[in-house]
């Protein structure tokens, strides 16, 4: 395993990254080959594949990072084992990300919420001191820019279109909101990072949102319900159920076949 | 009539494509939406096998090799789609004709993949057998369904060589490794021969798929082709194929190979294939859970269309 | 009618299903659009195939995804296919046929002396 034990705030707040990105990838390619028209299974699946690579990137990172302080080569690690080898206790991704699909509505709702959340996150990022975390930034952004008007569409799409699609999105929105104020909620790798301003952030969020939400006639206050239930704990290892399962699922080749080239 | 059919067929015969509003016989249009949707399907269906390792892949690398993969599929239906509907169908038609079990696919795809392994040989096997189709039909005499398999056939050689690459990993690794790559190889092996369809010799009647040059190498030509290449390949991996008489004939300058199970052939095409049903069920439900998503979206467009014209 | 009974890959005969051909409607698809990408700056746009999209936003964004995803393209533009107005094929001997004795607008049916470069 890894050397995570003397692990920095800027080596958990890279896993923050990673596994969110990570974990909605994994999430969102599940609809590979059953989205509901062909044309909208493509494009899902190439938000999937942007979120990957994003993820591969932070956990690259993280592994020059790591391989710095290690004595001996055989002791490297690299982006396949911080992914498939680390439990879920380890694992830093916003709750947030590892929520089932449910249906469409609820799939379009996480990725709006997150993409939102990260465009916002990203924007700041551009201006970082690291020069890595800063370039990661500014490719990310280009493909969350992309997610954020995708699912955003979507959101006014449903929301307006029909009386069944409108329930639907008004279901996933209340179903996810609990979860949102997670994003908000500083962990201590962030606090000490200082990276980004959390009040500028959660502030320009909202505004955001609630924009979409009232284009989509679906008039919810976001600021009001952020703050009335607070699901937490994703940021520092604490997740819901569900986790188990979705790395039961993407661990399952590495830890039946360990040390092995694939 | 006999005009027309004449003037068709001596375009055909000087290699002039057939365009979508050209004149053309029943027969023909009817055959290549038979063809084409068949193969539209194919890929379709073709994404659930190898769909099911996408969240189970063991590197990272090789997780987005196959999501943009299993998505190519995806854009391979919608091209192969689109170019059957110039030909006056729906999709939403052949969609249709696909979940009552009227239209065929391909039934390579009834097989399960059960190791990793698969996901290597159904890229160099499964995807190769379908390239040496594909590449025939770059040149068929229909024009938008030779250009879909240009576009298509660009895509479609990483998938084979990510296949193959994925082998040989497997090859070089660890002994579970190896012979998880051998049992993918002799699962798929037949099943990838069967591909090409029944031999030359059981069909006796004129052959107007090539008259019309809509396809341009028989059955037997394309599978022996097939054999020629993979036999060969094989041996840069180390393994072997389930044939034992599979060997080199000099005399005919081709490999010669055993018998296929025609039996099995014949039970898979009528839907007895060890997972046709999971199949279909698989696409059914996509196809059912996702209609109030198109109706929603048809809706709003509609919507806002009516918003432009009052505010006009 | 001819009997086409030799079967190939992506050709399976009918039957073994239902073969039942109800007629259905596909009044609730998504409408049809035609693609164009530019592929680099300075180039024509150029088609590229058709897609489904519910509005004409929606089909530029499945256009990028569907037919952008190799670095094919640098814009789009997507006309819905009913729009698309075309010649038809029994006009083409009058339409296209009347230009091919009309030689003198070729270049190359002027002689002039060597000594005359690149004119």
């Amino acid at each position: 395993m890894p050397a995570t034990k003397n692990t920095t705030p800027l080596i958990k707040w890279l896993f923050y990254m990673a596994d969110s990105n990570l974990i909605l990838s994994q999430r969102n390619s599940e609809w590979c080959g059953h989205g509901p028209v062909l044309e909208q299974d493509i494009a899902l699946t190439n938000m999937a594949l942007d979120q990957l690579g994003q993820a591969r990137a932070y956990y690259q990172y993280i592994a020059h990072l790591l391989n710095q302080d290690v004595q001996s080569p055989e002791q490297y690690t690299n982006e396949d084992e911080l992914a498939f080898l680390r439990d879920n206790r380890a694992f830093h991704n916003l709750l947030l990300c590892e929520l089932p699909n449910g249906d469409w509505a609820q799939t379009i709702a996480k990725l709006f919420f997150f993409s939102h959340y990260q465009y916002q996150l990203l924007n700041m990022l551009t201006q970082h001191e690291d020069d890595t975390i800063r370039a990661i930034a500014i490719k990310s952004l280009k493909e969350v820019t992309y997610h954020v008007r995708w699912s955003s569409e979507w959101v006014i799409r449903l929301g307006d279109g029909t009386e069944e699609s409108k329930t639907r999105m008004n279901n996933a929105i209340h179903y996810l909101l609990p979860y949102l104020s997670e994003l908000f909620n500083p962990a201590d790798y962030e606090l000490s990072l200082k990276a980004y301003d959390i009040e500028s952030l959660k502030e320009k969020y909202i505004a955001a949102i609630e924009d979409v939400l009232e284009k989509a006639e679906l008039p919810i206050p976001v600021s009001f319900h952020i703050n009335l239930i607070q699901q937490k704990g994703g940021k520092q290892g604490l997740h819901t159920e569900h986790i188990g399962f979705i790395l039961a699922e993407m661990q399952y080749m590495q830890r039946t076949y360990p040390n092995m080239e694939w | 009539m006999m005009q027309h059919e004449q003037l068709f067929q001596s375009k055909i015969d000087q290699e002039v494509k057939i365009e979508p509003l050209d004149w053309m016989p029943d027969a023909y249009r009817k055959n290549l939406v038979r063809q084409i949707s068949q193969h539209a399907h194919s890929e379709i269906v073709g994404m659930l096998p190898e769909g099911n390792w996408i969240t189970r892949a063991p590197s990272l690398k090789r997780k987005a090799i196959l999501l943009a993969k299993v998505q190519d599929e995806a854009g391979h239906g919608l091209y192969l789609y689109s170019a059957a509907e110039t030909l006056g169908t729906s999709r939403d038609q052949m969609i249709e004709d696909l979940h009552s079990g009227k239209a065929k696919y391909s039934s390579i795809f009834n097989y399960p993949t059960l190791t990793w392994a698969d996901m290597g040989a159904i890229g160099w096997l499964v995807d190769g057998a379908a390239i040496l189709n594909q590449v025939m039909l770059c040149r068929t005499s229909y024009g938008p369904y030779a250009r879909a398999m240009v576009r298509i056939c660009k895509e479609e050689s990483f998938h084979q060589r990510q296949g193959f690459e994925s082998l040989l990993v497997l090859s070089k690794g660890t002994e579970t490794q190896k012979q998880m790559c051998q049992d993918a190889i002799n699962r798929w092996w037949w099943p990838s021969l069967m591909m090409f369809g029944p031999k030359d010799a059981d069909s006796t009647h004129s052959d107007q798929s090539m008259k019309w040059k809509i396809k341009r190498k028989s059955n037997d030509e394309l599978r022996q082709q097939f054999i020629d290449m993979i036999a060969g390949q094989v041996k840069l991996l180390g393994m072997t194929l389930p044939d034992p008489d599979l060997k080199w004939n000099e005399e005919r300058k081709h490999y010669d190979f055993g018998e296929i199970d025609w039996e099995e052939f014949w039970a898979v095409v009528k839907g007895n294939g060890p997972c046709n049903k999971e199949r279909l069920a698989a696409r059914k439900k996509a196809w059912d859970d996702g209609a109030w998503v198109r109706e929603a979206a048809k809706v709003y467009a509609e919507k806002q269309s009516k918003k432009i014209l009052k505010s006009a | 009618m001819f009997a086409i009974n030799k079967y190939y890959y992506g050709d399976i005969p009918d039957g073994g299903g239902n073969t039942s051909n109800a007629q259905f409607s596909a009044e609730n698809e998504w409408p049809l659009w035609e693609v164009f990408i530019r592929h680099k700056q300075g180039l024509d746009h150029k088609h590229v195939g058709s897609l489904h999209a519910a509005d004409a936003n929606m089909a530029i964004e499945n256009a990028r995804d569907v037919y952008t995803r190799r670095m094919e393209g640098v814009s789009i533009w997507v006309v819905e296919s009913k729009n698309i107005h075309a010649s038809q094929p029994e006009d083409a001997g009058s339409f296209y046929d009347p230009a091919q004795d009309k030689i003198y607008r070729h270049p190359t049916f002027y002689d002039l002396p060597d000594e005359v470069k690149h004119m």
